[in-house]
């Protein structure tokens, strides 16, 4: 099991293999024309297609518009690929202490599991897992860093 | 308060001191023999009694700290034991160590007195093959009386053991109360970038010396605790991206999985009868305290608010804990009875609190506030009364008492820039007046643990 965490990282790893594999397919001569972009239900498409995390206001763990709209097109991604199982992981500023932060983070990752269930994906396809303040998205210590970092990331398994 | 008016200990209680140091060392096959010790009896009378003893309260040597004067024991590892007690008599801010030439016969106390010195250790190292015979002597350079008579035999690789048990002897003959130099932090190690940074669980003594890692950094691990029989820590580790708590033992270097919760289970901390583990389980939006007995981990939880219920920590005896919950809108401290029932909150200043920690003394909890975006270390009484903020920082948290309760070791972090640099992480100790702060020789480094005394 591989944990993807970093959507935008992923993205780009994955877009770059994907230049290599066109060249490698215009070398062959292959005659079918290459559409670059990602794999159809892989990680770097939940990213395109519905974007792979939501964010949180300060100790929060309600769902904004935002969040809802972006949950609700990986609901709509999600039933479009039944076979994929997703991780969500949940994220927080380092304002608070270690141990609050990873039930604080487990509480976000279950929000967005909760609304995606809701919005019919099966239970049985998404685990969750927090990493509390100790896998910071953004490295800084001000307020954009601190509300990148209070997040639930949808991580396709 | 916390002083009582202790006299000078003399000597005549050295043989029950001399069969509490005898035990079998901690760390099996690491400490060959352990540590054995012998009374050695004032030259002429016996039993010299301390008659007019002075009297000294650790309130009274923190304004004053006590000089006392440290003769080297001899060259090579003498003179390295020599360093290590003065060290830590003098890095816990109660003892100004003093340098002299180790006097030959009977110490020239007149002399010690003219220069202000209130103590003075004599004493020689002799080296018996693979092992040390360290003689220890503590006088009284007000009345010229022997205080202590040690002679402590250790495998010679033991040496700092032996400065820490020597150390702790002095602390509490001068002091009348238990040192703590004689244990050690279990901690945290960090490296790498900040993103993704590699946590090793690791173990030093508490003066930094001697560390080294448990874990080889391959999954995310966090918050060590010790078991108080100190064979055992208790420790989360993400293995296998499932995060739960695990075991390790020390003397075999074994870890197992502590029970088998459907949640992420976290925040362990020991009863103090070392019987019992006290943890979180996360479940829903919220997580539960459970207890699992460690012969047979049956579990038994505790808590059921739906809320974040988490970092308990145990009464010295057992009968309460401490716990944070934000079941009242924001994360506070509350104390319920071990065995669970209401809960009663105990925090009211300005902010959120968690990591609270019981001391082993019973009369204080240490704890972590946040307000403002910036962290406090303070204390309070168990009755929420008399909280004192100890220091602050952009982060510090993660308090732990040392086995006397005098002193808190905690992790304090600075801030970053928006590239990253300039987070820096480490662990730091301070008097529980916040006094004597000092910073851990430990590396980049959070979550301390401090063991109980070494057995």
């Amino acid at each position: 099991m591989k944990l993807k965490l970093f959507g935008a990282a992923g993205l780009a790893l994955f877009l770059a293999a994907c230049s290599d594999h066109a060249n490698k397919n215009a070398n062959t001569g292959a005659a079918t024309q290459q559409q670059v972009g990602p794999v159809p239900g892989s990680e770097a498409d939940l990213v395109a297609t519905a974007g792979d995390r939501v964010l949180f206001a300060l100790n929060q763990n309600t769902l904004s518009s935002d969040a809802k709209a972006t949950l609700d097109k990986q609901a709509a991604w999600l039933a479009k690929y039944p076979q994929v199982h997703v991780q969500i992981a949940g994220n927080c500023d380092d304002r608070g202490t270690e141990e609050y932060n990873i039930a604080l983070g487990e509480r976000r990752a279950n929000a967005a599991h909760d609304y995606l269930v809701a919005k019919g994906v099966d239970a049985s396809r998404i685990t969750t897992i927090s990493y509390g303040k100790d896998r910071p998205t953004a490295v800084g210590d001000d307020e954009a860093s601190w509300a990148q970092n209070r997040n639930a990331i949808t991580a396709v398994q | 308060m916390m002083s009582s008016v202790k006299p000078l200990i003399p000597d005549d209680d050295a043989a029950r001191l001399a069969s509490a140091f005898s035990r079998r060392g901690f760390m099996g096959a690491g400490v060959a023999g352990g540590l054995m010790a012998t009374p050695l009896f004032a030259a002429g009378a016996a039993h010299a009694q301390d008659a007019g003893a002075a009297e000294i309260t650790v309130d009274q040597a923190r304004t004053a700290p006590i000089p006392i004067v440290l003769p080297a024991l001899g060259s090579g590892v003498a003179q390295q034991i020599t360093d290590v007690i003065s060290a830590d008599l003098g890095n816990c801010g109660l003892f100004r160590p003093i340098s002299a030439s180790m006097p030959q016969g009977t110490p020239p106390f007149a002399t010690y007195k003219s220069m202000g010195a209130r103590a003075v250790m004599t004493g020689k190292v002799v080296e018996q093959g693979s092992s040390l015979r360290v003689e220890f002597r503590l006088w009284d350079v007000l009345t010229g009386k022997q205080l202590q008579g040690t002679a402590y035999t250790a495998a010679s690789q033991d040496w700092r053991r032996i400065a820490h048990v020597i150390a702790d002897v002095i602390y509490s003959r001068l002091l009348g109360e238990q040192g703590y130099f004689n244990s050690r932090i279990a901690y945290i190690a960090r490296s790498g970038p900040r993103a993704r940074q590699v946590t090793r669980l690791a173990i030093m003594d508490q003066d930094g010396a001697d560390s080294r890692y448990l874990t080889n950094g391959q999954w995310l691990t966090l918050t060590p605790r010790f078991n108080p029989a100190n064979s055992e820590l208790a420790f989360m580790s993400y293995a296998n991206y499932r995060p739960r708590v695990y075991l390790f033992n020390l003397n075999t270097g074994q870890q197992r999985l502590l029970g088998d919760f459907t949640g992420i289970s976290f925040a362990p901390r020991f009863a103090p009868n070392g019987q019992s583990v006290i943890l979180s389980v996360t479940r829903g939006s919220g997580s539960d305290i459970f207890v699992v007995d460690l012969a047979t981990m049956a579990r038994r939880q505790i808590t059921s608010s739906g809320a974040i219920d988490t970092s308990p920590s145990y009464s010295p005896d057992g009968s309460q804990i401490v716990f944070n919950s934000d079941r009242g809108g924001s994360q506070q401290l509350y104390i319920m009875s071990a065995s669970g029932g209401e809960a009663k909150r105990i925090s009211y200043g300005h902010g959120r609190y968690g990591s609270p920690v019981w001391s082993p003394r019973g009369d204080l909890i240490a704890f972590s506030r946040i307000a403002n975006g910036s962290f406090s270390l303070g204390v309070m009484a168990p009755d929420g009364t008399g909280e004192r903020i100890l220091t602050q920082g952009f982060t510090v948290e993660s308090p732990t008492f040392c086995p006397n309760g005098r002193v808190l070791a905690f992790c304090r972090q600075s801030s970053a820039g928006a590239n990253g640099a300039g987070f820096a992480t480490g662990i730091s100790t301070i008097d529980i007046t916040g006094f004597h702060e000092r910073a851990l020789p430990a590396g980049s480094a959070s979550d301390p643990a401090w063991s109980g005394l070494n057995k």
